[in-house]
C-alpha cells in the first residue's frame, strides 16, 4: 500500500519534505517510514488505552491497572499477549473468509491514517496534497470491516450491531466531512501540513493576533468532535456495541487476536481522530497561538526546525492528542448511551444543518475577506 | 434535567461530577497487600468444634443442600459408680462439609444445640478443583480456632445467664449463711439460759436477743444502699454486721472480765457467727486474677472471686474454732458446758435445714390419710387420684408432726 502511494500516486505528492527522506536510495526512506507508521500504530493507541483505563478508574473511584508493569503501564501489552494465546473461535454457521478478513478490513484504514498525520515539522511519513481527503476516505473504509464482521458472524446480535454501525457511520460521516470542508475552505488547502501552516499564519481580521481555527470555527470543532465520537462508536454513541442490549454488537462472536484487532482499531481511531482535530483546529504542533517554536524558522515560526524544535513539536502534538483522548474518556464516563432513534435524529436534524450553516458562514467570510 | 434549567446545564453537571472524582482518592483496598477489618459476624466459613458434637445429626438433616456428611459409631462407657448402668455414647468418626454445595445459609449453625458449629471469618480457601472444597473435621476444627470472641455487650445490657446465675448463687449463699448464723446464735443463747448461772452469760445473751429484734448496723446499711444493693439484702447484711460488732464487743468485755466459763462460751459461739461476717466487698484476689487471665469477663471473675473468698474465710474460721474448742476442753474446765454449746447450735442448724428443705424422713410408704381419701371419693374423684392425694396428705401431716416434735424439744 505504501509502495502504491509513494510511487503510483506521484502527482499528489506534496511540497513539504519528510525528515525520513534521507539519502538518495528508495529503500531506506521506505523502511524508515514503515517503521515510523507501524511504530505509531502499535504504541500510541496503547498509550491512549492506558490513559482510558486509568482515567476511567479514577473517575469511578478505582485505581485502574496497577499490577502489570510500573503503575500498570504494561496492562494492554499483557492483554495483547493474552489475546494472541486465546483460541481463535469461528462460529460454524459463519461465512469463514469474510469473518476472518473483517477485522483486518477495519484495522488497515486506521493504520493508513497515520501515514499523513503530521506530528511536527517534517515528522510525518508523507505530506499528500489531498491529505484531508485521503484521511476521510481511508477512515470511511473501516465501516466496511464492521459491516462484514456483523454479517459474517451469523448471529443476530452481531448483525444488529453491524447494521447499527453502518447506519451510524454513514449518518455522522456527513457532518464530519462538512466540518472538515469548512477548515479546508478557510485554509485554502487539503494538505494537513498546509493547514497547520495556514493556521499559524491566520490573523484575526485586520489585526496581528494569531488565532487557531478553533476560535472562528468553534461550531465546526464541536460538530467534528461529536461526529468523531460517533464515528468511533465511543460512548455515548456506542449503540453498535451496546453491551447491555446487543451482547457486544458486531464483536460478539470474535475472540482472541481478531477481537484484539477490533479493539486496536478503536484505540487507533481515537488517536487519529484526535490527531486530525489537533491539525484542523488546534494549530498542529504550535504551543500557543502566535508563539513560535524555539529553534524553528519559516512560516509562523513552525518550520525548518533543529532537533530540539522538532522534538518539542512532537511533544506538543502528543500532549494535545492525549488531552483530546482524555476528553473522549471523560465523556464516556459521564454520559449514558443514547437511544438508536435519538442518535439518528441528532445526526440528521441537528448536526447536518449546523454543519451546513458553519460551512456557509465560513465560505461567505472567506469570499468577503 | 430540571425543566427550568437551561439546556446543557445537566450535561455540564455530569462532567463536573466526574472530573471532581478524578482527583479524589480511590477507595480501592489493595487486597492481597492490605486487608480489611472484617465484621465480627462475617460468614466466611463454617467451623466445627468437634469436642462439642454429640452426633445428633440436626445440622445434617436441616442442611438445605445436604452438604454435611456425618459418620459415627456407638461406644459403651463403663458405669461411673460401682454397680451403675453402663451407658452408650456416640463417637464422631467423620464430619465433612462440602463447600462446593454449601450456600452459606447458616442453618446448621443455628440449629446446633451444643455450640459445635460456628461462623469463622476465614474466606481464603478457594481451590482449583471442586473436590478440594470438601473439608473434613480436622480442617473444620482448625477454623474453629479463628472464630472471634463475641462482641462485648452494650452498655446497660442484661448480663448473660451464667454470670447473673453465679452472682445470684453467691448472694443466696451469703443470705443463707446469715440466716443460719442467727439461728445458731439463738440456739447458742437458748441452752445457755437454763444452764446459766453467771450474770455475764445473761449479759452475753442479751444483746443477741436484741439483735434479733431488728437492730442493724446503720453504717453498713448505708454503704450497701449506696453501692446499689437491694434494700432487703442491705438490711440482712447490716444485721449481720451488727451481730459481728456486738460479738466483738462482748468478747472484749468477757476477756476483760476474765471469767473462765464466759470465756469458753464466747469463742465457741464466735466462730460460727464469723461465717456470716465476711465483708461484702471482699474478694479473693488470687482467684480474681486467675479468672481475668483466663479471659473471663470482669463481672463473672468478681462474683467467683467473692465466692472463693467466702469459702476460704469459712474454712479458716472453722479451723480456728476447732483449735479453740480443743484448747477449751484441754483446759480442764467443766466439760459439760462447752460440749453442750458446741453441739446444740449444730443440732439447731440441722433442724433448720430440715425445715427448710422439707426433707423429713417418713416411714410407711403405703399409708394414706383415710379422711382425705373418703372426702375425695365423695367428691367424685377417681380412686387412683384420691389414693395419691391421700398419700400425699398423710406424708404432709406426718412431716408436720415430726417438725412440731422437734420444735417442742
Amino acid at each position: 500500500m505504501m509502495l502504491l502511494v509513494t510511487s503510483g500516486v506521484a502527482p499528489y505528492l506534496a511540497q513539504a519534505e519528510s525528515i525520513l527522506d534521507v539519502g538518495e536510495t528508495f529503500i531506506i526512506p521506505l523502511l524508515l517510514k514503515l517503521v515510523f507508521v507501524l511504530g505509531l500504530f502499535f504504541v500510541v493507541p496503547l498509550v491512549a488505552g492506558y490513559l482510558e483505563h486509568k482515567v476511567m478508574g479514577r473517575m469511578q473511584h478505582r485505581r485502574g491497572p496497577v499490577e502489570a508493569g510500573p503503575f500498570g503501564t504494561l496492562q494492554l501489552v499483557a492483554d495483547g499477549i493474552k489475546f494472541i494465546q486465546k483460541e481463535d473461535l469461528i462460529p460454524s454457521a459463519a461465512d469463514k473468509w469474510v469473518f476472518a478478513i473483517a477485522p483486518g478490513v477495519a484495522l488497515v484504514p486506521a493504520m493508513l491514517v497515520f501515514l499523513v498525520l503530521p506530528l511536527g515539522p517534517g515528522v510525518f511519513a508523507l505530506d499528500l496534497e489531498l491529505g484531508l481527503f485521503y484521511v476521510l476516505a481511508a477512515s470511511s473504509v473501516s465501516v466496511l470491516g464492521v459491516l462484514m464482521g456483523g454479517w459474517a458472524s451469523a448471529n443476530k446480535f452481531s448483525l444488529f450491531g453491524g447494521l447499527r454501525a453502518g447506519g451510524q457511520l454513514i449518518a455522522y460521516e456527513l457532518p464530519l466531512i462538512l466540518a472538515a470542508i469548512a477548515v479546508a475552505v478557510q485554509a485554502g488547502t487539503l494538505s494537513l501540513v498546509g493547514i497547520v501552516e495556514a493556521q499559524a499564519e491566520f490573523m484575526l481580521f485586520g489585526s496581528g493576533i494569531n488565532l487557531w481555527y478553533v476560535i472562528p470555527q468553534v461550531l465546526g470543532f464541536a460538530i467534528f468532535f461529536v461526529a468523531a465520537l460517533a464515528e468511533l462508536s465511543r460512548p455515548p454513541f456506542d449503540m453498535p456495541i451496546g453491551d447491555s442490549e446487543l451482547v457486544f454488537g458486531y464483536m460478539t462472536e470474535y475472540s482472541g487476536i481478531k477481537y484484539a484487532m477490533y479493539m486496536l482499531t478503536e484505540y487507533a481511531g481515537m488517536v487519529t481522530m484526535s490527531g486530525l482535530m489537533v491539525v484542523l483546529y488546534l494549530g498542529g504542533w504550535q504551543l500557543l497561538p502566535g508563539v513560535p517554536m524555539p529553534g524553528c524558522e519559516g512560516a509562523g515560526g513552525l518550520f525548518d526546525c533543529d532537533a530540539v524544535g522538532t522534538l518539542l513539536s512532537v511533544v506538543v502534538t502528543f500532549g494535545k492528542i492525549l488531552a483530546l483522548v482524555f476528553v473522549m474518556v471523560w465523556l464516556r464516563v459521564a454520559y449514558p448511551r443514547l437511544r438508536e432513534d435519538q442518535l439518528q435524529r441528532i445526526a440528521w436534524l441537528v448536526m447536518v444543518p449546523l454543519a451546513l450553516l458553519n460551512l456557509a458562514v465560513v465560505t461567505i467570510a472567506k469570499v468577503v475577506y | 434535567m430540571a425543566p427550568s434549567a437551561p439546556p446543557g446545564v445537566g450535561l455540564l453537571k455530569g462532567l463536573g461530577v466526574t472530573i471532581k472524582h478524578l482527583f479524589q482518592r480511590p477507595s480501592t483496598l489493595m487486597y492481597p497487600y492490605e486487608r480489611d477489618e472484617l465484621a465480627p459476624r462475617t460468614r466466611g466459613v463454617i467451623a466445627l468444634m468437634d469436642e462439642n458434637c454429640t452426633v445428633c445429626m440436626l445440622c445434617s438433616r436441616e442442611c438445605p443442600d445436604w452438604c454435611i456428611y456425618i459418620e459415627s459409631h456407638k461406644e459403651t462407657v463403663p458405669p461411673a459408680k460401682e454397680g451403675g448402668r453402663a451407658r452408650t455414647r456416640n463417637v464422631l468418626d467423620r464430619f465433612a462439609i462440602d463447600f462446593s454445595l454449601c450456600m452459606y445459609c447458616g442453618i446448621c449453625i443455628e440449629v446446633c444445640p451444643f455450640d459445635a458449629l460456628w461462623w469463622s471469618p476465614e474466606f481464603e480457601y478457594s481451590e482449583y478443583h471442586m473436590d478440594g472444597l470438601l473439608h473434613e473435621k480436622e480442617k473444620l476444627r482448625e477454623w474453629a480456632d479463628t472464630v472471634p470472641p463475641p462482641p462485648p455487650l452494650e452498655e446497660g445490657a442484661v448480663p448473660p445467664a451464667e454470670v447473673s446465675d453465679a452472682i445470684a448463687k453467691v448472694e443466696k449463699e451469703r443470705e443463707l449463711a446469715a440466716a443460719k448464723a442467727l439461728e445458731a446464735k439463738q440456739a447458742a443463747a437458748a441452752p445457755e439460759k437454763p444452764a446459766g448461772d453467771g450474770a455475764k452469760k445473761a449479759q452475753a445473751a442479751e444483746p443477741e436477743v436484741h439483735v434479733k429484734a431488728g437492730e442493724i448496723d446503720q453504717e453498713t446499711f448505708d454503704r450497701l444502699i449506696a453501692e446499689g444493693k437491694s434494700e432487703r439484702m442491705a438490711r440482712s447484711k447490716a444485721k449481720a454486721a451488727y451481730v459481728k460488732k456486738e460479738k466483738a464487743r462482748l468478747k472484749a468485755e468477757a476477756e476483760a472480765a476474765g471469767a473462765g466459763q464466759a470465756e469458753a462460751a464466747a469463742p465457741a459461739a464466735a466462730p460460727k457467727a464469723a461465717e456470716v461476717t465476711v465483708e461484702a466487698g471482699e474478694i479473693d484476689q488470687e482467684t480474681f486474677d486467675r479468672l481475668i487471665a483466663e479471659g473471663k469477663p470482669e463481672r463473672m471473675a468478681r462474683a467467683k472471686a467473692k465466692a472463693a473468698y467466702v469459702k476460704k474465710e469459712k474454712a479458716r474460721l472453722r479451723a480456728e474454732a476447732e483449735s479453740d474448742t480443743g484448747e477449751g476442753t484441754g483446759a480442764d474446765e467443766p466439760a459439760e458446758v462447752p460440749s453442750e454449746l458446741g453441739a446444740s447450735p449444730e443440732a439447731a442448724e440441722e433442724a433448720l435445714e430440715a425445715r427448710k428443705l422439707g426433707d423429713v424422713q417418713v416411714e410407711g410408704a403405703g399409708e394414706i390419710d383415710q379422711e382425705v381419701f373418703d372426702q375425695l371419693i365423695a367428691e367424685g374423684k377417681s380412686e387412683r387420684i384420691a389414693r395419691a392425694k391421700a398419700k400425699a396428705a398423710w406424708v404432709k401431716k406426718r412431716k408436720q408432726a415430726m417438725l412440731d416434735e422437734e420444735d417442742g424439744a
